[in-house]
């Protein structure tokens, strides 16, 4: 059975759509990471994987603080999520009238979105996973050289985040079937920390060259800006952060036996 | 002319030995030990205006706190441009400390940034100059301590990743540390700086601007602007000094690209503190300002009118923007300047007799 066929039924139902992860299959493919973390890994293998089509929104992460009251804002723990976790909702509980249901869920710490993920059968992309996405445009697998789709993300990144966050889905999906992996939130990866730009990008650390000579020649594409600005933003975050234009979408391993 | 008859004076001084066995001598340390008193907030200010000295004779503790925010401000008349600011404008709030105090600076990034943020203070001595110290994502708080060792006129600019886009947005400030004893007092003290951006529309395009990486990295810029917009120091925002008053401009440059051949049209800087250094050269028309450097320039206003401050490499000033205006109020002194012949010799001594004496008469 497609993994497409069962969620358009869900469509069809309200409730079910808000409650049921809808996930494409992406890969077995490769990736080439910005910063290769070792001479001769350029290349990276990324094993099958289901990834959300859209980022979690308010609804479903309301549905799931009412299931799970420990990552509710008023009894989740500062080192599982700074102040200002959920601060946008009207209460722990309750949305209110100026949180837009269908909008992403954003101040969400790195804990908080993995323990969603888990409660929902899934986890955090890991970084491969989402660049190899994020990659793709309407039409292409890898559009990162095609200098319409690469102005696009960087005018997105170009702006502040003052504008109230859209609602999710309205946009064009990807090759893969995937929405929404630019133009409106910011999102956790389960590995977050594995490409450290360092506190100063121009130097120091094992992946940090970014603008020296030894580093330069290992950056896979050193042209390719908007993948280093996701890199230097993952590089600033530490995981009980709640920033108010970051959210998540979740992830899910392919069983050997499914994989094609 | 005036003083620059002392000015000729000041060199043979130097040549005589008191400026130059300074400059050769060993130098104090910019170590003068802890700092004394309570602690100090700084008075920042937003160009073109510059904090006052800060008048102190011992080396205190003093905190700076400035935050990043993303803006869409005017580049143009009729065109903006999301600028990346250190406190609100382009470019950023200007810090005035004296050597040897112990800086406490706070790094805020705004909660809407899109971007996380850091500062490399070259006035720094230390690991990235602070950034490594400073880099906070949106909505996030850093706090770093330094020593100001070495006095002189230092930019500052943001160091997070892709640095020349940080720059090229208008992350970019300065900071003086003034000698133990301070810079010698004039009328006027203005904050003017340099940078040049990149647009993908034409300069002058209306509407909102946005960054071009490919006319940046060919270092193509759309504009070159004083103080981060065109007309930001022109008009009714030019900068204004009467007749006979002391000038002092304090000149940075933020780049990300072009070194500025920095120049007042009818002017000559009688001093200029040459890369915002301790050494002093005079009698200068035209002053390089390298990217991410700065300088400071002094000029006695004597002839009343208005002056134009440009980057020499002069399409740059006539065709991207880097103008900015000086508008010197006060009576005219026709033996400095005048139109037409000049009068019958009668008439010519009275005129001299009414200010400055004739040139060759020293």
């Amino acid at each position: 059975m497609s993994a497409g066929r069962w969620w358009l039924w869900a469509l069809l139902i309200p409730g079910v759509a808000l409650a049921g992860p809808q996930r494409v299959q992406l890969g077995p493919d490769t990736y080439r990471p910005l910063f290769p973390p070792a001479p001769g890994e350029e290349v990276q293998t990324v094993a099958a994987f289901r990834l959300d089509v859209t980022p979690v929104t308010n609804a479903q992460y309301l549905a799931f603080v009412k299931e799970h009251p420990r990552w509710q804002r008023d009894q989740t723990p500062g080192v599982f999520a700074r102040p200002g976790y959920l601060s946008h909702w009207e209460g722990p509980t309750t949305l209110g009238p100026q949180v837009e249901p269908r909008a992403p869920v954003v101040r969400i710490s790195w804990f908080a979105a993995r323990a969603y993920c888990q409660a929902r059968g899934g986890r955090l992309p890991t970084e491969a996973e989402w660049e190899l996405a994020a990659a793709a445009s309407a039409t292409e697998k890898d559009a990162r050289s095609d200098p319409a789709f690469t102005r696009q993300i960087l005018e997105w990144y170009g702006q502040p985040s003052s504008l109230p966050v859209g609602k999710v889905g309205q946009g064009r999906p990807n090759l893969y079937g995937v929405e929404d992996l630019h133009g409106l939130v910011w999102e956790w990866v389960l590995d977050f920390g594995n490409t450290n730009l360092g506190q100063d990008s121009r130097g120091g650390g094992p992946n940090a060259a970014s603008f020296c000579g030894a580093g330069a020649s290992a950056t896979g594409d050193k042209r390719d800006y908007a993948a280093f600005m996701r890199v230097a933003y993952r590089s600033s975050l530490k995981a009980n952060f709640t920033l108010g234009n970051q959210g998540f979408r979740c992830a899910a391993d392919v069983a050997p036996q499914e994989r094609p | 002319m005036g003083s620059r008859n002392w000015s000729w004076l000041v060199v043979a001084l130097a040549v005589a030995g008191c400026s130059k066995d300074k400059a050769e001598g060993p130098r104090a340390s910019g170590d003068q030990g802890p700092p004394q008193g309570p602690p100090v907030e700084a008075v920042l200010t937003h160009a073109p205006q510059v904090p006052p000295a800060t008048g102190r004779r011992a080396p205190a503790r003093v905190q700076v706190e400035l935050e990043v925010k993303e803006l869409s401000l005017p580049i143009s008349e009729g065109a903006t441009y999301t600028f990346w600011t250190f406190g609100g404008e382009v470019p950023g709030k200007f810090i005035r400390v004296r050597q040897g105090d112990t800086v406490e600076f706070t790094l805020k990034n705004a909660p809407d940034s899109k971007m996380p943020h850091n500062i490399d203070l070259h006035a720094v001595t230390g690991p990235g100059g602070g950034a490594e110290a400073t880099f906070v994502a949106p909505g996030m708080t850093a706090t770093f301590n330094f020593k100001a060792l070495n006095p002189g006129l230092y930019i500052y600019h943001c160091a997070a990743a892709p640095v020349g886009l940080h720059v090229a947005n208008g992350m970019y400030g300065m900071i003086l540390v003034e000698p133990p004893e301070g810079l010698p007092p004039v009328d006027r003290e203005y904050y003017v700086m340099q940078g040049d951006f990149y647009t993908q529309g034409k300069y002058r395009d209306p509407g909102e601007q946005v960054f071009d990486f490919e006319k940046a990295l060919d270092e193509r810029p759309t504009y070159v602007l004083f103080n981060g917009a065109e007309g930001a120091l022109t008009g009714d925002r030019a900068l204004t000094a009467k007749v006979g008053e002391k000038v002092r401009l304090f000149v940075g440059n933020g780049g990300p690209n072009l070194v500025s051949s920095f120049h007042v049209i009818g002017e000559i800087f009688d001093r200029v503190y040459s890369e915002g250094g301790s050494t002093v050269q005079h009698d200068v028309a035209t002053t390089l300002i390298p990217a991410g450097g700065a300088a400071i320039v002094e000029f006695t206003a004597e002839v009343p009118g208005t002056y134009n401050l440009v980057d020499h490499s002069i399409f740059r000033a006539f065709n991207k923007g880097a103008v900015a205006q000086l508008k010197v109020s006060g009576p005219e002194n026709e033996s400095l300047f005048s139109k037409g012949h000049l009068p019958a010799a009668g008439e010519q001594a009275r005129a001299g007799s009414a200010g400055v004496p004739p040139r060759s008469a020293p």
